[in-house]
């Protein structure tokens, strides 16, 4: 039986660092290749000695496949492809080769410049790498050779996220990267055809989370900003450049619009320009609404919404300040904090999770004193408020996706082990299908039934039909004849003649006789005429002939009768067929041997 | 060669057919209306080729035919068809044997022609749309198809091409559908499709299902024993065809089971695995086909499959289609969260499911909905992503109480709501509606949805969802927390939002006090805001007071700012915040007699005020102490039945006027419609009746006072100057009629008789003076004519009211008639003019409802002293804002009109898309003008005023019956030439505009 092969190098029962390997039907193909953000050693980065020890991985691998610019799934890719060594094709969507060497870049000076490290990919090897990209359309087939094909499919979850169907002949494999099963304010919800993969690798980051209405959290924070602005307090919103940041400009942009709010929203400069910048781009990866109004206003350009300046954080009045980074770890959303802390007017959201360490986290826990460098400590008066918009679908979301494709066999990655385990109990239970989740290294191997094509000529499957009954019911099969012929990789199934034909062979006729012995007075002539008879009032509807050379045809079966040597009244029948008439000619010999009915005449 | 060879033998054959035609078919020809059919017969028989045959027959379809000339036309139409066939078949004849003469075929007896030998490939468009053509024809009006049955079988059986084929079976079923009392054609055509059913082409298997589900079980009077047996054979041949391989098969299968209400039980199961086919169109229609089945059986009681517990049909298909609302297609979940809305017999438990993503752990019990934030993260299992940390992995859960997905109904509608798709999230909003409103319970439960999607992102959806929850409010009480939502969208910059707020906040019941104080100061923010939300906050509040008299009496001395010791100042009667306090308390105070206890004097001294300046919005109060008794006097000017027994006292005083003398017979009708237009003030419900009578009466009184001037006994050459009066009041008679025509609502065509009989006496008067006024008589040929003309019109749209009218002005013009018509024009006035003065006052009847048209211009207000200054020769847009009240079809007959100082006057159509309907019989115009001038050296006022657009044809088409499948309107033609008009109908605003010279 064949099987597919999946080794996650990262995210195997783990988050970050997602690089998952695949063998389909020959091919190896690795998905995403990510890096860790935990870690400033090696582990940060795949162990691609997996893959093989020494040399390039470019022999190894078919393809790869990048799901989005997240940098737990792209940050190793200008390592593996010019650092290891990799010059096969790197498949990824429009949105995604334009917005990851920027991140790529960012990430490289952070980790270069200001930590000092060495031995680390330069500019130049970023912009190498992405070279090697192929871009992806969604729905577009993609032949990556003769039999391997990729299709990308929407995932939501940020600009230019996709999931990937990766098909080798009828063995398939869908691979989701992070997917988003509820829409949000800037991107749609994810969406795959029933494609019925052998097997579906989903993430599963909030595999024990059903996350209540989107509305509702949407309206609290948007009441939160209000009540605040209101107030005349200042907010800090601390992000991440892209994804959330956006979203959360959307929203409050159309808040602000509708209800005629004056007070001003900054958002921190950086990245955050050029991301914006492809956002209005790539319009069409948006959801309906934004999709739909952008011939009258594309979204994406804000009219609240103004760059910060260092400087405005001291301006007296309400304002609404997005900085990065998200945390509030470092840089200038710490800054503004520092600043803001002290006044209980004022409030800062965190819109997502905070790493163990940074302030986020520990304001988060309700800390209150906070000890800065210099012995320093910070009186936190201001408002702390949590609020997740995490863009990864909930269990009921991965559910609802298990449900669209109809996959034959399940794989988790992407998530902790705790939490999986739960969600797969919850699959094997639900759709009684196989569900993995292997540890990082650990190879699971998912055996595939595949189907065999075969080649039907037209003229056999009219003659078929011409035979009568009603119109082919899949759910009942029926039986053909015919020959089924194997050549140069192909199956074909023909008729018998035609086989012949194309095969250069003669037919062979196979021509079955037996003796019925059968005890009857009368002379040979009148016996033959009885079984005439007797054969013309059984089998109605045949052709039967009486021929004056003594025998009696029924349709091709020839039948004779000749007297037994010893007893004159023993007749000794001589039946033959040919193997088509198979069916006939044993039904004949059955009934001789019953003997004739004695009312004859 | 064989090109040539064709040609000839079309050539031939086409002169074959006509010799033949002239014969046969030439009585039923006849019989038709020559033109349509014999053109058509002639445009086929010219035609040489399969496209020219296509390009009359396209050409014919487009013209409409008559009711006689089907047949005639369908004959033609069938021999063509046949001689299609044939022609091909000749033609394959001819070339096989060159000699045989083609003349010597005869094509009349097509029937036997033997199929097997066409090759029809080239002539199947033509056959194409004959079959359509014939599906057409027989659905005209009048006309029985049955004849050209067995014609359709016939070809039906002769046919090979797929697509003719399908094309075929459609007309078959039009066919079956024109003749519904004929079970002997029915079971022909059942069987006829039964044969078809097993077509290699999915179109032809498509169309044999749906005749099958069209005509199959149509449940007439048939003899059950019979019919039974092959209803059943149906059925079961249906639901064969639910595994076809074809998904359009598939999808024609079930639509046709759909229309198949009868024993589909066993059916049912099919259906439900269909639910999960590949295909949206065939989920789609299974969702129709189990919401079918839920409705006919919904207390049927089936098991849920892996386990022994039984749940109702009903139940069972919500559970199903809920899950539909998260299927991969759109239009899918649309008809799915479409359906659940029309499923009202679902049992509460199930219904409330919808709104819970976690089912099992959440039913045990019942939580306010104040606690349920919390609780949510709380009791769960899974977290909910509001609060930080709380996803952390908790003990061991008991893997059989949860369920994620099989768990049917579970938040279907949380899921909807959420919608990637607009479509989808309002259909989800219509069906909570439609649940909610007949279950209170529900109602209550769904409340913090609606709430939240206030907030979506498509307008539209926020206002449907506004619209809902004022729908269903009577089953709720706003708590402070959701009011405290409801009310932060009044902030919202669109007019719609806030206006349809403030509708729910007039119809929505709130718990506390506070809750009112909240309401009362989002209001006024509001107010503050949007000033030109004025009239509607204080609409809002004047319910808003009337609803909790009670919670708002402690209220008071906070919100008329009292003290029990020290006066406080008297606050600014000008001040539109203030009016709202006041709006509020006195309709609280209406049925709270305690509370006028806590006014202060200025408040009673304003009460005053208001009464008279908004009275719509203060009601009348019964206020006690300091001798100063305010109860008003309109309150007691007694009820409508007295009122309207007034009114028709009234109208019979009138019409003893026949036997009075002149002078008193106008004094009485002076003083009578004095009566009736104070009537209509007092009055509101019957304001339009007594404007209706009012007006009629002056025109009588205009008729008289011009039948009795002077003029009649002077000679013709000195009453040049006097008759202007009466040409005046002629003049103001026609236009008091088009009033009376079309600015009431609600008019019985007696009403309308009796107005035109005025118009028409009118009319008469006014030829009547240019006859004795103008010299020549070409003009007076003319204009009698015309007046002849009007007559026969009246006689003919109103022949039913005719008896109604004896002895009146029409009667004895009707019966003068043929004299009239031969008469010369000079004996003719005379007739008139004595006829005239003879005929006496026709009785007004009184219809049961009337209403007058009545438009006001809330904005621009007409107030300001700020000219509006622009640059000349651009535009300015000028914000309209208008309620018209009992207008029909406003989008065609409401217009802007705009009066410049100079005399030159605009008129502007307002986009349809201008016009909102807040109430049955009440529109809202907003709109904006753009207004334009050269330069004016100082600012001076426009006038702006609302016209209404009438037609005189519009009600005659209204009358006159309908126009059939015929394109010979000429003949229909009203004689009478269409007069259109605008009657203003609103107080005209006058807005100070100032256009600056360019500077260059």
């Amino acid at each position: 039986m064949p099987e597919i092969k999946v080794t996650p190098l990262g995210a195997g029962q783990d988050v970050g660092r997602s690089c998952i390997l695949v063998s389909i039907g020959g091919k190896n193909i690795m998905l995403d290749c990510g890096m860790h953000m935990g870690y400033n050693d090696d582990r940060r980065f795949p162990d691609f000695s997996y893959i093989t020890q020494n040399g390039r991985l470019t022999e190894f691998l078919d393809c790869v496949i990048i799901s989005h610019f997240h940098l737990d799934h792209c940050g190793a890719l200008p390592f593996m492809s010019e650092m290891v060594g990799y010059d096969g094709p790197i498949y990824m969507t429009h949105p995604t080769k334009a917005i990851c060497p920027i991140l790529l870049e960012d990430f490289r000076k952070i980790t270069v410049d200001k930590k000092g490290e060495t031995n680390f990919f330069t500019s130049q090897m970023i912009k190498d790498c992405m070279k090697k990209v192929v871009p992806l359309n969604l729905h577009q087939t993609v032949q990556v050779d003769d039999e391997l094909e990729i299709k990308a499919y929407y995932a939501g979850h940020v600009l230019g996220a996709a999931m990937v169907h990766i098909k080798v002949g009828s063995e398939s494999v869908v691979y989701t990267g992070d997917y988003n099963m509820t829409p949000d304010r800037h991107l749609g919800a994810a969406w795959i055809d029933k494609c019925r993969p052998d097997l579906l690798i989903s993430e599963s980051t909030y595999a024990t989370t059903i996350r209540d209405s989107k509305r509702c959290r949407e309206r609290d924070f948007l009441k939160k900003v209000h009540e605040s602005i209101e107030r005349g307090g200042k907010v800090l919103i601390p992000v991440f450049a892209l994804g959330r940041a956006q979203e959360l400009c959307i929203l409050l942009e159309t808040f602000w619009e509708r209800m005629n709010l004056k007070a001003p929203i900054y958002f921190s400069t950086g990245l955050t320009e050029k991301a914006n910048h492809y956002y209005k781009l790539f319009i069409t990866w948006t959801n309906q609404k934004i999709r739909k109004t952008f011939v009258q206003r594309n979204m994406f350009e804000f009219k609240h919404i103004k760059a910060f300046d260092r400087s405005y954080a001291d301006n007296p009045g309400p304002m609404v300040v997005f900085a990065t980074p998200g945390m509030l770890h470092a840089g200038q959303s710490l800054q503004i904090f520092k600043k803001w802390a002290g006044n209980e007017k004022n409030m800062v959201i965190m819109p997502g999770y905070c790493v163990q360490g940074t302030i986020g986290h520990k304001i988060l826990n309700g800390q209150r004193k906070l000890e800065m460098e210099g012995r320093s400590t910070l009186d936190v008066k201001l408002q702390v408020e949590y609020m997740s918009f995490s863009a990864h679908a909930d269990a009921k979301g991965i559910m609802q996706l298990i449900r669209m494709a109809e996959p034959r066999n399940m794989l988790l990655v992407h998530g902790e082990a705790v939490k999986m385990e739960f969600l797969k109990g919850k699959i094997e239970q639900e759709f009684s299908i196989d569900c993995h989740m292997p540890a990082n290294g650990e190879t699971v191997a998912v055996t595939t039934n595949p189907s065999v094509p075969v080649d039907i000529s037209l003229n056999l499957l009219k003659r078929e039909m011409a035979l009568g009954g009603p119109l082919p019911d899949p759910k009942k099969p029926r039986t053909m004849h015919g020959t089924l012929i194997m050549k140069e990789n192909s199956l074909k199934l023909v008729s018998s003649e035609q086989a012949l034909k194309e095969l250069g062979l003669n037919e062979h006729q196979l021509r079955f006789t037996c003796r019925v012995q059968l005890q009857d007075p009368h002379s040979d002539s009148d016996t033959l005429h009885r079984i005439y008879t007797h054969l013309k009032s059984v089998l109605k509807g045949y052709t039967i002939q009486h021929l004056p050379d003594g025998t009696v045809m029924v349709e091709s079966i020839v039948i004779k009768v000749s007297s037994c040597a010893e007893d004159a009244n023993t007749k000794v029948l001589l039946l033959s067929w040919s193997y088509q008439d198979e069916d006939l000619g044993s039904f004949l010999s059955t009934l001789l041997k019953k003997g004739l009915p004695s009312g004859l005449c | 060669m064989a090109a040539h060879l064709k040609k000839r033998v079309y050539e031939e054959f086409s002169r074959v057919v006509q010799i033949t035609h002239e014969e046969a078919p030439a009585k039923k020809l006849r019989l038709s209306k020559p033109s349509k059919s014999a053109a058509l017969h002639i445009d086929l028989c010219k035609a040489t080729n399969s496209t020219d045959a296509l390009q009359y027959l396209l050409h014919f379809a487009r013209k409409p035919v008559e009711v006689e000339s089907v047949e005639g036309v369908v004959r033609i139409l069938l021999e063509h068809y046949y001689k299609v066939m044939n022609s091909v078949w000749v033609a394959t004849v001819l070339c096989c044997a060159h000699t045989q003469d083609a003349s010597k075929l005869s094509c009349t007896d097509v029937t036997h022609v033997d199929a097997d030998v066409l090759s029809q490939e080239t002539d199947n468009s033509v056959r194409l749309k004959i079959a359509s053509l014939l599906g057409l024809l027989s659905k005209t009006q009048g006309f029985s198809p049955d004849c050209i049955v067995d014609d359709a079988i016939n070809t039906l059986n002769n046919e090979k091409s797929h697509q003719v084929l399908a094309q075929l079976l459609d007309t078959l079923l039009v066919i079956g559908t024109q003749l519904p009392e004929s079970p002997t054609v029915r079971l022909r055509l059942i069987q006829m499709a039964c044969k078809h059913l097993s077509d290699t082409y999915f179109g032809v298997r498509n169309k044999c299902l749906k005749l099958l589900g069209c005509l199959g079980t149509v449940d007439a009077p048939l003899t059950k024993d019979n019919e039974g047996a092959d209803v059943r054979d149906v059925q079961t041949i249906i639901s064969d065809y639910f595994g076809d391989q074809d998904p359009r098969v598939r999808t024609a299968a079930l639509k046709a089971m759909v229309g198949h209400r009868h024993h589909l039980m066993y059916v049912c199961l099919q259906a439900c695995r269909l639910l999960t086919d590949d295909y949206e169109q065939v989920r789609s229609a299974a969702v129709q086909m189990v919401w079918v089945l839920s409705q006919l059986y919904p207390e049927s009681i089936v098991p849920i499959p892996s386990s022994n517990e039984e749940i109702r049909l009903v139940d069972d298909a919500f559970g199903k289609i809920s899950h539909m609302v998260s299927d991969g297609s759109w239009m899918v979940r649309v008809q799915a969260a479409k359906t659940l809305g029309s499923m009202l017999q679902v049992s509460p438990h199930f219904l409330e499911q919808t709104l819970d993503k976690k089912l099992m752990s959440d039913l045990r019990r019942k939580r306010t909905a104040h606690e349920r934030a919390k609780e949510l993260f709380t009791s769960g299992e899974f977290s909910s992503g509001r609060k930080w940390a709380d996803d952390a992995p908790k003990e061991k859960l008991d893997r059989n109480t949860v369920y994620l997905i099989a768990s049917g109904a579970c938040g279907a509608f949380v899921h909807g709501l959420e919608d990637e798709m607009f479509e989808v999230r309002i259909a989800a909003v219509d069906a909570l509606s439609k649940l909610a409103r007949s279950s209170p319970s529900f109602a209550e439960k769904c409340l913090d949805f609606l709430v939240d999607m206030f907030n979506d992102e498509i307008e539209e959806v926020r206002l449907q969802s506004i619209h809902v929850l004022r729908e269903i409010s009577t089953h709720i009480t706003l708590r402070e927390d959701q009011l405290d939502t409801v009310l932060a969208v009044l902030e919202d910059s669109s007019r719609d939002i806030r206006e349809a707020l403030h509708e729910l906040i007039c119809y929505t019941n709130v718990s506390t006090k506070e809750c009112v104080q909240l309401a009362l100061l989002e209001l006024l923010k509001n107010l503050n805001k949007y000033p030109t939300d004025r009239n509607s906050v204080w609409k809002c509040l004047k319910f808003l007071g009337s609803r909790h008299p009670t919670l708002v009496l402690p209220l008071v001395p906070e919100l008329l700012s009292t003290h029990p010791y020290f006066d406080t100042p008297e606050p600014d009667m000008d001040d539109p915040a203030y009016i709202a306090v006041l709006v509020l308390v006195f309709n609280a105070a209406k049925s709270c007699p305690t509370m006028p206890a806590l006014f202060s004097d200025h408040t009673f001294r304003h009460y005053a005020y208001l009464r008279d300046s908004l009275s719509h919005l203060v009601p009348p109060l019964r206020l006690p102490g300091n001798g100063l008794d305010l109860v008003d006097s309109r309150c007691s000017s007694g009820s409508v039945e007295s009122a309207q027994l007034f009114l028709q006292q009234s109208l019979n005083r009138v019409s003893t006027i026949q036997n009075l003398e002149a002078p008193g017979a106008q004094e009485l009708l002076n003083f009578t419609i004095r009566d009736l237009q104070r009537l209509g003030e007092l009055q509101m419900e019957l304001a339009g009746a007594a404007d209706f009578c009012a007006t009629y009466l002056r025109c009588q009184l205009l008729l008289m006072k011009a039948l009795q001037e002077k003029l009649w006994n002077m000679a013709v050459p000195l009453c040049l100057k006097q008759n202007v009066t009466a040409t005046a009041a002629a003049q103001q008679i026609l236009e008091e009629t088009y009033k009376l025509e079309f600015l009431y609502g609600g008019l019985e065509s007696r009403q309308v008789a009796t107005i035109h009989h005025v118009r028409l006496q009118a009319k008469a008067l006014q030829l009547v003076l240019t006859a004795r006024t103008r010299q020549g008589l070409d003009p007076l040929i003319s204009s009698c004519e015309k007046f002849l003309q009007d007559i026969e019109s009246f006689q003919r749209l109103f022949l039913a009211e005719l008896p109604h009218l004896q002895d009146s002005f029409v009667d004895t013009l009707l019966e003068l008639m043929p004299r009239l018509s031969s008469c010369k024009p000079v004996e003719m006035v005379k007739i008139l003019q004595t006829t005239l003065r003879q005929s006496g006052l026709l009785q007004l009847r009184l219809p049961e409802q009337i209403h007058r048209a009545t438009a006001t211009i809330i904005e621009p207000t007409g107030e300001s002293d700020n000219p509006l200054r622009f640059t000349t020769g651009l535009v300015v847009a000028l914000d309209i804002d208008a309620t018209l009240e009992h207008v029909q079809d406003p989008q065609n007959t409401v217009k802007v009109q705009v009066l410049y100082p100079d005399g030159q006057s605009h008129v502007i159509h307002p986009k349809p898309g201008d016009f909102r309907k807040p109430a049955p019989d009440r529109h809202r115009l907003i709109t904006q003008v753009y207004l334009s001038h050269t330069a004016w050296t100082e600012p001076s006022q426009i006038e702006v005023r609302l016209l209404l657009a009438y037609s005189s044809s519009s009600t005659t088409s209204l009358s006159a019956p309908k126009l059939g499948w015929s394109d010979s309107v000429d003949g229909l033609q009203s004689p009478e030439a269409a007069v259109e008009g605008t009657i203003p109908f609103s107080k005209p605003v006058k807005v100070y505009i100032m256009p600056k010279p360019a500077r260059r």
